[in-house]
C-alpha cells in the first residue's frame, strides 16, 4: 500500500495555467519558436509503394532562387544507426511504402521549398507492391510479442469444446478501419546545430525520449542534444515516438551550417509519415450457459504492420481481463505489408479490441435474453482472469449501475425497432471501457526553494493539451503541503530532469509519483522552513508491492442513437460515460479528457476511416474535407462522470490515468444502440448510412 | 505553389481583358482556388482579383425576380430577406454548404465554379483525366463513394460539389456572363457540362468569361420549395445526395414542379424525367415513387456508391411528401 497524499489542491479545478497564453496566441509551439533567420524544409515523397530510387535530379530545384540545399539518398549525411528503418531517412535507395521520404528541399521560405520540391525529379524503378490486409492471407505471422510486452497468444481450458457445448454462442468477425491520429498541430520540428550540439524544438509527447532517439540515430552523446517542447497541439500517440520529421530536420540543418531549419508536415504528409492505427479483423467467439454466464471467450486478431518495421497492436489484450470464463484464448497475427509504419494511437489495443468484444457481448446478451447491463454484471471476474491476481480496485459494476440509473436504462424496451420519433428510429446501447494503469520507470524531479519563497518543481514532462502544466503543479502542491500558487512548475525541456513519455495514460502516475518522492525527500531533508536555494532531486521510486495487483481503470458508456428511416443517417443524440479512474486530480481537466476521448470514439464509430487505394498504396482521403472527424453538430450531448474510487495500491496520488479510457468502448456502445434502433447489426466500422438503407 | 502575378481588377471590362490576354484565373473568395493552387492542381500565370468590382449586390428585378451579384457572399445571400421569403430552397442549400467561416468568404460565382472534390483530382500524384487529360480516371476502379451515378462517362465519374447550384438549377436560374465578345445569358442548367470525352471542361465558359450575376425568375403564388441534403456527417461535409424541389400543388394535383439532384452527377442534375411523371399527376406517394424510379432508371452506380440509388429515391420521395403535405 502506498502512502496516499492528503488531498487539498488535488480534486480542485484550477484553470489551465497556460490557458491565457494559448488563447492570446503567445504560447509558443514548436513552429512558433523564434530563431534567427531560419530556412524551411519541404519533404519529397515516393509516389510508388515499392521500388528503388534510380536517380534524383535536383538541378531544376537548385536553380530556383532561394533554394539552399536538396538532400537525396545520394548526398544525405550518413546516420549512426539505421536499426529503426522508419528513421533511416535517405540512407538507402529502397522505397518501402508510398509516401516515404525520397528527397528534401531546404529553402529561404516554405513556399519556395514546396515549389522546389515539385521540381525535384525522382526516378524510381517500380516493383510490385502488396498492401492488401486479409484474414485469408497465407503469410500471416505471429509476432514474438505484442505491444507493451504482452503475449502474442494465450490459451486456457478448451474453447472449442466449450463452444460446442454452450447453448448460446456468438461467432462473428468484426473489423475496425485504418485511423490516422490527426492532432490539430502537425508534426513540427526546428533544428539548429552549433559546435556539434543540436537543439530541437519539436512537437513531441516526450522531450527525453525524442532526445534519446535523435542522439542514437545521429550518433551523438545525448548530453549534446537539447529538445524543447513547452506546448503541444495534440498527439494522440503520433508524437509518442520520434518520427522521420525529427531526423530529416536535423540532417537538413547540417546541410546549411549556422542556419536553423524548420519543418511542419502538411496534413497530407501526416497520413503516411507519423504512424496510424492499424486496421483490425477480429473473430470473436463467445459462449454462455442458460443463465448468461460466459463459458468461453476467444478473440483472434489479424492486423497489419509495415514490412520494414514491426508494430503489433495488442488488440486482443483487453479480452484477457474483462470477463470471467473458464475457457479462453487469444491470438494475434500480422500481415507485413508495403504500407506506412503503423504506430500508437489513443488506447492502442483497448480501443479496437473493445469494439469487437463489447459488440459480441451485446450480441450474446441478446441471444440469451439477458439485459446487456445485467449480462456484464453477471460476468464480473473475482480476480484478473488470466493472471489470477486481485484487482487493486475494480468498480465496473458501480459504473454500469450508476450509468444505467442516470441514463434511464431501466425504461428500455429491449426489442429492436421499438421506438420511433417522427422519421427517426431511436435505440440505446451500452458497452464497457477499460484501460490499464501504466507506470513507466525512469523519471526524476527537482524541487527547489526559490527567492520569492515559492517552490520550483522541475521535470521534463509534456503537456500535449492534457493539462500537465496545471495538474502536475497540483500534485506538487499537495506533496509539499503548500498552496497551488506557491508552485512554479517547469516542464517540456531536456535541460530539466529526465521524464518519461506522455503515453499509455501514464503521465500523472509516473511524473506525479516522481514529484511526490522529490517533495517528500525535500521535506525530510530541509523540513518545514527550508532556506532559499535548498534543492533536491529524486527519481521515481520502485514500488515492489505494485506487482501483486492487477491495476486497471474501468468505465461504462451509454449511447442513444437515431437512425433516419428514409436516409439511414445516423446521429448520436446522447452519450454518457461513467468512469472509475481512481482519484481525479482536476475535475475540469479530467472532464475534458474523458469527453474528448468519448467524442473521438463517436468519431470512430460514425465517421473516421482512412481509405487505402490498394492500386497505389496510399490513403486517398488524406485531408480534413475527406477524412471526416466528428463536427460539433455530431456531438450534441456528451457527459462524462466518475464515481468516487479509492485505490491505495496504484500510486501516492491514487490516480489511474484518464487520457485514453474515454475512447474505449464508445464505438461498441453506439453500434449496439444502432442495432437496438434498427435491428441491423453493423460489425464493420464506421456506421455509415449505407448500412441502414433499404 | 508556383509564383504568379496578382492583378486587382477595377472594372469588369478590364478583368475580362486581362484574363483574355494571359493564362489567368479569377479570384473571388479564394476558398477553392487557393487550395487548388497550394496542391498544384491549378497553376495560373496571373490571378485576377474580382473583389473590387462591386458585384456583391442582391437586388429585386422589375419582373419580381432577384438578381444576385457574382461576388455576393454565401452567408449574406442565405440571410437575405427576399431569399428567405421567396426562395427557401436556396437559403437552405446555402446554409447546408461548407462551414460558417467558409460561407463568409464564398461567393456566388465561386460557388458555381468550384471544382470537383474527387480525391484523385486533388492529388497530383495520381492519374486524372480532368486534371491531366489522357492520363486515365483513377476513381474508376478506385475510391468512388462520392462519385456520380448519372450522366458519367468512361473518362470521368466526378460529381459537382455545390449545394447552392442544385437549388439554383431547380429555380431555373440564369447566369449572366461577360466575355471578350460581350454579355450573354446562360441558363444555369446549361452552365455545367457532362464529362463526355472532355472531362477537363466543367462548364461551357471559357477562361475569360466572367460571371457577373445570377438571376432568379419569380415563382408563382402558392409555390413551395425545399432543399434536403444527406451527407456522411451532420455538418461540414459534401452531399452524398441532395434534392431541391420547387412544387405547386393545387387540388391535390401537381401543377408545377422542378426537381434537381446534387451529389449524383458532373453537374447539378435537373430531374426532367421525374418532373414529367409528376406534372399533372396526383400528389401521392405512389406517384412520387414512380417519378423517382423514372429518373433513376438511367443510374449506373459504381462499386462504392450503389447506395446512392435508393438514397436518392428515398430522399426525393420524402421531400415531395413533406412539401405536398398541407397542400391538399
Ligand atoms: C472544407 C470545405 C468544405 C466545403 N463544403 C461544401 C459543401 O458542403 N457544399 C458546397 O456547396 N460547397 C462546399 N465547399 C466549397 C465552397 O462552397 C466553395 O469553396 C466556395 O463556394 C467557392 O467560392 P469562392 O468565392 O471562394 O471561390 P474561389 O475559390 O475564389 O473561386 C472558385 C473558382 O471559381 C472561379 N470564379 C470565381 N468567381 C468567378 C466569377 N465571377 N466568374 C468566373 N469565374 C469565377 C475561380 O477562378 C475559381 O476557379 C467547401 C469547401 C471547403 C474548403
Ligand atoms: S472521376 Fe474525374 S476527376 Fe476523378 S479521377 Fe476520374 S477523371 Fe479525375
Amino acid at each position: 500500500m502506498t502512502d496516499l497524499l492528503r488531498p487539498h489542491v488535488l480534486g480542485a479545478s484550477p484553470a489551465r495555467v497556460e490557458g491565457a497564453a494559448k488563447v492570446t496566441g503567445t504560447a509558443l509551439y514548436a513552429g512558433d519558436q523564434r530563431v534567427t533567420d531560419p530556412a524551411y524544409l519541404h519533404l519529397v515523397q515516393a509516389e510508388v509503394a515499392r521500388g528503388r530510387v534510380t536517380s534524383v535530379d535536383a538541378e531544376a530545384a537548385l536553380a530556383l532562387d532561394g533554394v539552399l540545399a536538396v538532400l537525396t539518398p545520394d548526398n544525405a549525411p550518413r546516420l549512426a544507426s539505421t536499426d529503426d528503418a522508419e528513421l533511416a531517412v535517405l540512407q538507402s535507395h529502397d522505397v518501402d511504402f508510398r509516401g516515404q521520404v525520397v528527397a528534401a528541399v531546404v529553402a529561404r521560405t516554405p513556399e519556395i521549398a514546396r515549389q522546389a520540391g515539385a521540381l525535384v525529379d525522382v526516378r524510381i524503378d517500380e516493383a510490385p507492391h502488396d498492401v492488401h490486409l486479409g484474414a485469408d492471407r497465407d503469410d500471416l505471422y505471429a509476432p514474438e510479442e505484442v505491444n507493451a510486452g504482452a503475449e502474442t497468444d494465450t490459451s486456457q481450458g478448451d474453447v472449442d469444446a466449450a463452444m460446442a457445448e454452450a447453448p448460446f454462442t456468438v461467432d462473428h468477425t468484426y473489423t475496425t478501419a485504418w485511423y490516422n491520429n490527426n492532432p490539430m498541430e502537425p508534426h513540427t520540428t526546428t533544428a539548429l546545430w552549433s559546435d556539434g550540439d543540436l537543439v530541437l524544438h519539436d512537437s513531441t509527447q516526450g522531450v527525453h525520449p525524442t532526445r534519446d532517439t535523435a542522439a542514437e540515430v545521429l550518433g551523438l552523446d545525448p548530453e549534446r542534444v537539447r529538445v524543447v517542447s513547452p506546448h503541444v497541439g495534440g498527439g494522440f500517440g503520433s508524437k509518442g515516438t520520434a518520427h522521420v520529421n525529427v531526423i530529416i530536420t536535423a540532417l537538413a540543418a547540417k546541410a546549411v551550417p549556422g542556419t536553423p531549419v524548420k519543418l511542419a508536415l502538411t496534413r497530407q504528409q501526416m497520413f503516411s509519415l507519423v504512424g496510424y492505427r492499424t486496421p483490425t479483423i477480429q473473430r470473436v467467439r463467445l459462449g454462455c450457459d442458460e443463465g448468461g454466464w460466459l463459458r468461453a471467450v476467444a478473440v483472434d486478431v489479424v492486423e497489419q504492420t509495415s514490412r520494414i518495421k514491426e508494430y503489433a497492436e495488442q488488440t486482443a489484450v483487453p479480452s484477457r481481463m474483462m470477463y470471467a470464463a473458464p475457457h479462453r484464448s487469444t491470438t494475434h497475427r500480422l500481415a507485413a505489408l508495403d504500407v506506412p509504419v503503423p504506430s500508437w494511437m489513443r488506447a492502442p489495443g483497448e480501443c479496437p479490441g473493445m469494439f469487437a468484444l463489447e459488440s459480441a457481448v451485446d450480441e450474446l446478451a441478446i441471444a440469451c435474453g439477458v439485459d446487456p447491463v445485467e449480462f456484464r454484471v453477471r460476468n464480473e471476474p473475482e480476480v484478473e482472469p488470466e493472471s489470477g491476481k486481485p484487482f487493486s480496485s475494480r468498480n465496473l459494476v458501480a459504473c454500469l449501475r450508476e450509468g444505467a440509473r442516470r441514463f434511464g436504462w431501466d425504461d428500455r424496451d429491449p426489442a429492436p425497432r421499438s421506438r420511433r420519433e417522427s422519421d427517426w428510429l431511436v435505440g440505446t446501447g451500452v458497452a464497457s471501457s477499460t484501460y490499464p494503469v501504466n507506470k513507466m520507470p525512469g523519471s526524476a524531479a527537482t524541487v527547489r526553494r526559490t527567492v520569492d519563497g515559492r517552490f520550483r518543481v522541475e521535470i521534463g514532462a509534456a503537456d500535449i493539451g492534457t493539462g500537465t502544466w496545471t495538474s502536475l503543479a497540483q500534485v506538487a502542491a499537495d506533496a509539499l503541503g503548500v498552496e497551488f500558487a506557491d508552485v512554479e512548475l517547469r516542464i517540456g525541456d531536456t535541460d530539466l530532469p529526465k521524464a518519461t513519455v506522455a503515453g499509455g495514460s501514464s503521465g500523472i502516475t509516473s511524473w506525479g509519483s516522481t514529484v511526490v518522492a522529490a517533495a517528500r525527500e525535500f521535506r525530510a531533508k530541509f523540513g518545514d522552513d527550508p532556506d532559499e536555494g535548498d534543492e533536491l532531486t529524486a527519481t521515481m521510486p520502485e514500488d515492489d508491492a505494485s506487482d501483486e495487483y492487477a491495476k486497471h481503470a474501468f468505465g461504462a458508456q451509454f449511447a442513444e442513437v437515431r437512425v433516419h428511416v428514409d436516409t439511414g443517417e445516423v446521429r448520436v443524440s446522447r452519450l454518457l460515460g461513467v468512469f472509475a479512474v481512481g482519484r481525479v486530480v482536476n475535475p475540469r481537466l479530467a472532464r475534458s479528457q474523458l469527453v474528448g476521448g468519448m467524442t473521438m470514439g463517436l468519431s470512430m464509430a460514425l465517421h473516421e476511416r482512412s481509405v487505402l487505394d490498394e492500386r497505389f498504396g496510399h490513403v486517398v482521403n488524406h485531408d480534413f474535407a475527406e477524412y471526416h472527424i466528428a463536427a460539433n453538430a455530431d456531438v450534441p450531448r456528451v457527459e462524462a462522470l466518475w464515481i468516487d474510487e479509492h485505490d491505495p495500491h496504484v500510486n501516492p496520488m491514487g490516480t489511474k490515468g484518464i487520457g485514453e479510457i474515454g475512447i474505449v468502448g464508445t464505438a461498441a456502445a453506439i453500434a449496439n444502440a444502432a442495432h437496438h434502433a434498427t435491428g441491423v447489426r453493423v460489425r464493420d466500422l464506421p456506421l455509415t448510412l449505407d448500412h441502414f438503407l433499404s | 505553389m508556383i509564383p504568379f502575378d496578382y492583378h486587382r481588377a477595377t472594372d469588369v471590362a478590364g478583368a475580362v481583358a486581362t484574363a483574355d490576354a494571359r493564362e489567368a484565373v479569377f479570384l473571388a473568395g479564394g476558398t477553392n482556388l487557393v487550395d487548388r493552387m497550394k496542391l498544384g492542381v491549378t497553376s495560373p500565370d496571373v490571378v485576377v482579383d474580382i473583389g473590387g468590382l462591386a458585384l456583391d449586390g442582391v437586388e429585386e428585378l422589375p419582373d419580381g425576380g432577384l438578381r444576385i451579384g457574382a461576388t455576393a457572399r454565401n452567408s449574406d445571400l442565405a440571410a437575405h430577406p427576399v431569399v428567405l421569403r421567396d426562395y427557401p430552397v436556396l437559403a437552405r442549400a446555402l446554409l447546408s454548404g461548407a462551414s460558417g467561416q467558409l460561407r463568409n468568404l464564398a461567393t456566388t460565382g465561386g460557388n458555381l465554379l468550384q471544382r470537383t472534390r474527387c480525391s484523385y483530382f486533388q492529388d497530383v500524384s495520381t492519374p486524372c483525366n480532368k486534371r491531366e487529360p489522357g492520363t486515365g480516371c483513377s476513381a474508376i476502379g478506385g475510391y468512388n463513394r462520392q462519385h456520380a451515378v448519372l450522366g458519367a462517362s468512361e473518362q470521368c465519374v466526378a460529381t459537382h460539389p455545390s449545394d447552392m447550384a442544385v437549388a439554383m438549377a431547380a429555380l431555373d436560374a440564369r447566369v449572366v456572363v461577360r466575355g471578350p465578345a460581350g454579355e450573354r445569358v446562360v441558363p444555369l442548367v446549361d452552365l455545367h457540362r457532362l464529362p463526355g470525352d472532355e472531362p477537363d471542361r466543367d462548364t461551357v465558359l471559357t477562361r475569360a468569361d466572367l460571371i457577373t450575376a445570377v438571376d432568379l425568375p419569380p415563382l408563382p403564388d402558392g409555390t413551395r420549395s425545399l432543399y434536403r441534403k444527406v451527407r456522411d456527417r451532420a455538418s461540414f461535409a459534401f452531399a452524398l445526395v441532395s434534392v431541391a424541389v420547387v412544387l405547386r400543388v393545387d387540388g391535390g394535383v401537381v401543377r408545377d414542379v422542378r426537381v434537381a439532384l446534387g451529389g449524383v452527377a458532373h453537374k447539378p442534375w435537373r430531374a426532367r424525367r421525374a418532373e414529367e411523371v409528376l406534372l399533372g399527376s396526383p400528389a401521392e406517394e405512389e406517384v412520387f415513387r414512380r417519378a423517382a424510379d423514372a429518373e433513376l432508371a438511367a443510374a449506373r452506380p459504381l462499386p462504392d456508391n450503389g447506395f446512392k440509388v435508393p438514397l436518392v429515391r428515398n430522399t426525393l420521395v420524402s421531400a415531395l411528401r413533406d412539401l405536398s403535405l398541407g397542400e391538399r
